[in-house]
């Protein structure tokens, strides 16, 4: 097992001690070995290398879950580079603002889509370097084919050692940003190593295990999934989008698969018990369950809990700038009596945390306050926003960096932090981290809106439903299926509201602002 | 046969997922998981209406937007499954 300094030098390492392992399964399609991972994504490497790629550069990867998307990203980071995944799914328009704002030198893309993201890229004025990968190959064939192709045309020499530093960028990851254009947080080797340390002093992995990868590579639990994994050698079971909600098919993919160590938001956990038929499968192989991104209701929790009751379950938190930064194991069994969430629990061995009042300073044990955290998993800012970075960011008298949350918790005696809730408008559903105001910047572009103002609810079977309340410019407003169309080709599915509640004007507060607290009082 | 079983589960679908919405708006084929109306859990709702109501089963594959996205193709495969539709 590596403790090199560097995510793609661990991977390397196992490779060279186990080439012919299983590195990356497709359920139903294909895998490959460490060994022909490794040739994969040095062939890359050199590709990348001869296509200008030099370290400090960042790589688009604009594929969607698949051996070739795990070569793509380790071939970006052996050339020296970071990759930036992109969710295929989202529409090419935020796809094409992400890899322009971040200048990417190349996009490895799938055949299916660079024709929609080069025509909106181009309408940018960007112009990267694309690697076309045909789609529907299996065990890194795309890839490889694609790459077969290039040296048709001028063969990539073998790239000489390229010699990284730790804080170099590893990944930059998107969130949702409040003015209505998603975020890149920059996160760098140093930071990613040691969260993967951390991991593996808390979860035990071995070669013998078989990870879930069920989080989209634009998500930050795919770090956990990817990176952990191919350190120790272990297999990474490619859960694909396509039955990534498909509560039947995934119990039957965890149980057919062996999946040992499961990573996934809380919601699709709950999905499993409710509509799982989970006593129907054998889960032997499953030893941890592990969830992150959103609150766990308990009642969904003790329901996967007693189908289930075999595994370690643990609670893991953490925003994409710290990764995770907290945890928690549940005891079990959960009691028929509990009604409240679990906590977030207590910070991570590799980190530090400390609860804030609004003017910056520790508040007492049990008080309210915001949760900030340092050390070496904290990320290095987000990409072209110096200004947000350093808002970001709350710097001690002794000099250290804290990045606050945002998270309002408070701590217990037992040093475990429990979460309360926001201090903004941002909410977390199925995982993914939203922020109202950009779902408001969406629905500003339909042309028949007036106003958009968006409130999030808790569901108890969704954790979080959104709201959108509209007017219109127009007497004959927008039918629901039209605005839901206009939606799901605007934004990511996980931002669509659940419901539109039309106004012929939205109520406004004395400064004529638009008046969310009445908003709030008619649902 | 066709025409009773279509309005049956577009009643189901305008009643829990489109409320207030025109009837008219929602055709035969209108996209619903392409088209943002059904998402992954109202999905498996109405699968488990269908699957109730028409006593038949849905393979796990067939939850999907290729077998689902609309009205028509929905009929079809519940008419694979009970020719009756009833």
């Amino acid at each position: 097992m590596s403790t090199a300094a560097y995510l793609h030098e661990r991977f390397i390492a196992s490779a060279r001690q186990s080439a012919q392992a299983v590195a990356v399964v497709e359920p139903g399609k294909g895998s490959i070995t460490y060994g022909e991972l490794d040739s994969l994504s040095d062939r890359l490497r050199d590709r990348l290398t001869l296509l200008g790629v030099c370290r400090g550069d960042r790589v688009g990867i604009f594929l969607r879950k698949s051996v070739d998307a795990v070569a793509a990203l380790l071939g970006t980071l052996k050339a020296g580079a970071a990759y930036v995944p992109v969710d295929p799914g989202a529409p090419a328009a935020r796809g094409a603002y992400i890899l322009h704002n971040c200048a990417v030198k190349v996009v490895i893309v799938e055949a299916a889509l660079a024709d929609k993201l080069g025509a909106e890229l181009a309408g940018l004025g960007a112009m990267p370097a694309m690697i076309v990968v045909a789609e529907e190959r299996a065990g890194g064939s795309g890839l490889r084919t694609a790459l077969d192709a290039a040296d048709e045309q001028a063969m990539a020499p073998t790239t000489l050692s390229i010699h990284n530093q730790p804080q170099d960028l590893a990944y930059i990851l998107y969130t949702s940003g409040s003015t209505g254009q998603p975020k890149g947080v920059m996160l760098s080797h140093e930071n990613a190593v040691t969260f993967v340390d951390w991991c593996s002093e808390t979860f035990a992995p071995t070669a013998a295990d078989r990870f879930s990868s069920h989080a989209p590579f634009h998500f930050d639990l795919s770090i956990l999934d990817i990176h952990v994994c191919l350190k120790h050698g272990a297999t990474l079971v490619l859960v694909g989008e396509e039955i990534g909600k498909d509560a039947p098919r995934l119990a039957q993919l965890i149980a057919d698969e062996r999946i040992s160590i499961w990573y996934s938001a809380p919601s699709i956990l709950a999905l499993l018990a409710q509509f799982g038929n989970l006593a129907r499968h054998d889960y032997s192989a499953l030893r941890q369950v592990l969830f992150a991104g959103e609150v766990f209701p308990v009642k969904h929790l003790r329901a996967l809990c007693e189908l289930l009751p075999k595994p370690r379950y643990c609670n893991l938190y953490g925003p994409t700038e710290t990764n995770v930064c907290t945890w928690y194991e549940v005891p079990l069994p959960i009691p028929a009596e509990r009604s409240t969430p679990y906590p977030i629990g207590k910070v991570c061995s590799h980190l530090r945390a400390c609860v804030l009042n609004e003017e910056g300073a520790t508040v007492a044990r049990g008080s309210e306050g915001e949760l900030a955290i340092s050390g070496p998993g904290v990320m290095q800012g987000y990409w072209a926003l110096p200004e947000q970075t350093a808002r970001g960011f709350f710097n001690a008298d002794d000099g250290t960096a804290w990045y606050r949350t945002g998270d309002i918790v408070s701590e217990a005696e037992d040093a475990c932090y429990t979460y309360l809730g926001r201090r903004d408008r941002m909410v977390k559903r199925r995982g993914y981290r939203v922020e109202l105001g950009e779902i408001e910047a969406g629905l500003y572009r339909h042309a028949k809106i007036k106003e958009a103002a968006v409130l999030a609810f808790a569901d108890e079977q969704a954790g979080v439903s959104i709201t959108a309340f509209l007017s219109s410019h127009e007497e004959k407003r927008p039918s629901l299926i039209e605005i839901k169309r206009f939606c799901a080709e605007n934004l990511p599915l996980y931002m669509i509201p659940d419901r539109f509640v039309w106004f012929d004007s939205l109520p406004k507060t004395s400064t004529d602002k638009i008046d969310y607290q009445r908003l709030k009082e008619t649902c | 046969m066709t025409d009773t079983l279509t309005q049956a589960i577009k009643d189901f679908i305008m009643e829990e997922f489109l409320p207030g919405e025109d009837p008219d708006e929602l055709t035969t084929t209108t996209p619903l998981i392409s088209g943002g109306i059904l998402d992954s859990i109202a999905t498996l709702k109405l699968v488990m209406f269908m699957e109730e109501k028409y006593s038949v089963n849905f393979e796990p594959h067939e939850v999907d937007k290729e077998h689902l996205d609309n009205l028509e193709s929905i009929v079809k495969l519940v008419l694979s499954k009970n020719p009756t539709g009833a």
